[in-house]
């Protein structure tokens, strides 16, 4: 009992494009009470193993191999849906990524967490809301206790996946499945409700499957992880092994190729660094070697005086940010740390005057940026770009690389001809590791880490001096994050570009800056240089963010006893 | 596909379009019809509107294709007839709503706020007019004018168009690629018309496709108010009318001008699907 096992489980997608081999016949167990973490980047097959487990996956365009998964002496492939509906959220259960969608915003939190044990006959209905009651109040959502019928918009979307953990849990399964529980909640709230899963489980006895993109964070938690690479198993041994003796060259670089607060080179290294070591790293942005430190010191490039930017919600007014004053120096980066409703996106925006800022100055150059219609505003335009976080959304799926590049310049009356507009382009596009062969595409013909890099060329084809990333790696998975921001450190080095550097990735904002500073409720609470920071942080707000970080996030060099994160209130 | 000239949406559409069989027979269909409904009156030996008394409720046979209705008029002659002017309303009354529509949606998804809303509030007053009121309105104050009848439908159709138009635009103007043009400078105009406009065209089109039908029924619901299509002239909508009256007699008084635009209406459908597939690039180019 409580013992799954996956052999040799295949499973392709019959698509237009032909059949895509998703998982190509991995091994796995997990034992009962064990915790197994499962790590690869997006398009590895992690979620797609998960989901097979349940059978949650359409079939078709979904089609199963040879493989079996056994669960208590049953094949979960085999069964038919009447008996795997027993199975699921009573035996193995599950919780998804994003909170904000998996509960329905119809029925009250309590009844949701009830419903499990309704539908699956275990108990009564008002057995089942007092038992409920019991889950939520361990899992720390006590709002339920007071307001015993509130809907899931009253929640957080931390305490919107602790009600999700519960109500996973209530059955008291013998297996859970958590399908990147954490991924959209900021590091402090994933701290905690990560310490609420490892407690419950052990308490209950739980196995749990633990899918993560993020090896520092499975770390935390998992016995044993299993890393898949492109729908193989490549490695799985004890946590602690795997970090101490990786064998495998992409369990290597995905160690290698994230930012931990220690990192002080120039350049991370990447995914293919280790897999095809020697040769050259994809096309290398050009050469970095030009001047770089003569103007680190120089005059502030932009400047904000006590900006203030509010926005009229139907509860009234609120402050996005408070009363920031910031000086950017040319040639520099300045990191903003913050977590989701800190303003730091306000912040970005209203210096670029994409918002209306309510009052205060922006100075670029020295010379202030007048409201949104001001007679200048296109030559401001010009000189400030951004980058966003998706590069899914931030290119117009109907133009062609070669005309979303060329409009930029064509705007702004760059280039004389179109002949030398599009040299222009080939340039820019080899500058970021692309090519000429790119520019007849659309933009989904490409990944997200060549979309990322066309934005970065966009956004120069203006020839900004200063340049706003917002979250612009937060979608992407470390080995590509790592490509991305080298990019953008090779850029700065050979144009003198100035960044305001936007994140909640501490470990990030850290590698890309020379100051940072840390935002809370639209007011900067911190400031300093990168190093100081966090060697030394001096608001209680700080050491917090820096302590949720997971401890091999923090450190290449950290202890594999658990930490006692104390559980959230 | 590699080559490294600059490809134009609209060539691409169109080696997608031509790739997609049922969209091609569905043009070459709609051709036809045209076709048949501009030359057919010529090349037939009856006018639409000769009567032969001695001929009446005539079923189809070689001297007259189609067959005879109760006054003894060739039914290839009217139906031939009718398709010009049903055509003719169904295809330009939907372009008039759609530059209307569209326009003025965009423009007030766009805009939003305060403009938005008082645009809205118009769009919702024309809608509470009744239509027939409205019609008879229109008749009072112009006189029976075969202009109006686009006019009337045209300034009912744009309604629902705008309203589509504008929820996709608020859907979209928000997305991060708008306002990457918007960072990088780009004109107000430039972004609608450029970056807006190409990313609706799915939606409009669909509902373009669904506006022609209602539209050709309109006009018969119309004409037999008294305006637009008069007897003895003929529309595909008014000879179903009388068809449907005399099902048991004649059942080809039906079936003919049901006929064609029952095709009419499937061709204009799997072509406007074609034409969205076509007009979007993430559908694969061979």
């Amino acid at each position: 009992m409580g013992q799954l096992t996956i052999r040799n489980l295949e499973v392709s997608f019959h698509t237009r494009e032909g059949i895509i081999r998703a998982v190509d016949g991995i091994d796995l167990a997990i034992g009962p009470g064990e915790i197994v973490g499962l790590v690869g980047e997006s398009g590895s097959g992690k979620s797609v193993t998960c989901n097979s487990v349940l059978q949650l996956l359409p079939c078709p365009p979904a089609q199963f191999g040879e493989g079996k998964i056994e669960w208590s002496s049953k094949d979960l492939l085999q069964l038919d849906e009447g008996k795997m509906r027993r199975i699921r959220g009573k035996e193995i259960s599950m919780i998804f990524q994003d909170p904000m969608s998996c509960l329905n915003p119809f029925m009250t939190v309590l009844d949701q967490v009830a419903e499990p044990l309704i539908i699956h006959k275990i108990c009564k209905p008002a057995e089942a809301k007092r038992k409920a009651l019991e889950m939520l109040a361990k899992v720390g959502v006590h709002r339920v206790k007071e307001y015993p019928n509130s809907y899931p918009h009253e929640f957080s979307g931390g305490m919107r996946q602790r009600a999700m953990i519960a109500m996973a849990l209530i059955t008291q399964p013998a297996l859970l499945l958590a399908d990147e529980p954490t991924t959209a909640l900021d590091v402090t709230v994933q701290a905690k409700v990560l310490s609420i899963l490892r407690e419950l489980c052990s308490e209950l006895g739980v196995s749990v499957l633990f899918v993560s993109h993020d090896l520092g964070l499975v770390a935390e938690l998992a016995d044993r992880v299993v890393v898949m690479y492109r729908g193989k198993v490549v490695e799985q041994n004890d946590t602690a092994s795997i970090f101490t003796h990786p064998k495998h060259p992409y369990v290597k670089a995905l160690i290698a190729c994230r930012p931990t607060l220690e990192t002080s080179d120039d350049r991370l290294p990447t995914v293919e660094d280790f897999i095809n070591p020697g040769k050259e790293t994809e096309k290398s942005p050009t050469d970095t070697s030009p001047p770089k430190t003569s103007s680190r010191s120089a005059k502030t490039l932009v400047e904000a005086k006590r900006l203030v930017v509010e926005f009229t919600t139907d509860e009234g007014s609120v402050r996005a940010v408070n009363d920031v004053s910031i000086k950017i120096p040319q040639g520099s980066t300045h990191g903003l740390v913050g977590e989701s409703g800190s303003g730091k996106t306000s912040l970005g925006r209203s210096l670029l005057n994409l918002i209306r800022r309510k009052s205060g100055e922006i100075l670029f150059n020295g010379i202030p940026v007048g409201h949104k219609g001001h007679p200048h505003e296109k030559q401001f335009r010009k000189s400030m770009q951004i980058i966003f976080q998706d590069p899914y959304a931030s290119l117009n799926p109907r133009l062609t690389i070669e005309q979303a590049l060329v409009e930029p310049m064509i705007v702004h009356n760059l280039g004389s001809s179109k002949r030398e507009r599009i040299k222009r382009v080939i340039d820019l596009l080899e500058e970021v590791g692309l090519g000429e062969e790119h520019l007849a595409r659309y933009p989904h013909e490409f990944s997200g880490g060549q979309r990322q890099r066309i934005c970065v060329a966009r956004a120069l084809t203006t020839e900004p001096e200063f340049i706003v990333c917002d979250e612009c790696v937060s979608a992407m998975d470390v080995s590509v994050q790592a490509q991305v921001l080298n990019l953008l450190k090779s850029l700065q080095a050979s144009r003198g570009l100035t960044y305001l550097f936007i994140s909640h990735d501490l470990g990030v904002v850290k590698f890309m800056s020379d100051q940072i500073s840390v935002m809370q409720k639209g007011q900067i609470v911190e400031s300093g240089s990168a190093e100081n920071i966090y060697n030394d942080p001096q608001t209680k707000y700080t050491q917090q963010l820096i302590n949720s970080i997971p401890a091999a996030n923090r450190s290449k060099n950290f202890s594999f006893t658990h930490p006692s994160v104390s559980p959230g209130p | 596909m590699s080559s490294t000239h600059s490809s134009s949406l609209g060539r691409d559409a169109w080696l997608r379009l031509r790739a997609n069989k049922m969209a091609m027979a569905s043009l070459f269909l709609l051709a036809a019809v045209a076709l048949i409904s501009l030359l057919g009156p010529l090349l037939c030996s009856y006018s639409y509107d000769q009567q032969n008394l001695d001929r009446v409720f005539q079923s189809p046979d070689t001297t007259h294709l189609f067959g005879t209705d109760n006054l003894g008029r060739d039914l290839f002659a009217r139906t031939t007839y009718g398709g010009r002017i049903s055509l003719a309303v169904g295809l330009l009354a939907t372009l008039v709503s759609l530059v209307i529509g569209v326009t003025y949606g965009m423009l007030s998804g766009y805009c939003g706020g305060r403009l938005d809303a008082w645009m809205m509030r118009l769009v919702d007053v024309l809608y509470s007019l009744p239509f027939i009121i409205f019609v008879i309105l229109l008749m009072v104050l112009f006189g029976r004018n075969f202009l109006l009848l686009f006019l009337a439908i045209g300034a009912v159709e744009w309604l629902t168009m705008a309203r589509i138009t504008r929820a996709q635009t608020i859907n979209l103007k928000n997305a991060e690629f708008i306002e990457a043009a918007r960072a990088l400078g780009y004109s107000h105009l430039r972004i609608l018309f450029h970056h807006l406009l190409p990313n609706l065209i799915g939606p409009i089109i669909i509902y373009a496709t669904l506006t022609v039908p209602a539209v050709m029924l309109l006009e018969s619901v119309l004409s037999f108010l008294g305006l637009g299509v008069q007897a003895p002239m003929s529309s595909w909508g008014s000879l179903i009318k009388e068809g449907a009256e005399k099902m048991d007699a004649a059942p080809w008084l039906l079936f003919f001008p049901g006929m064609f635009f029952c095709l009419t209406l499937f061709a204009l459908n799997f072509l406007g699907d074609g034409l969205r597939d076509a007009l979007d690039p993430k559908s694969s180019k061979d």
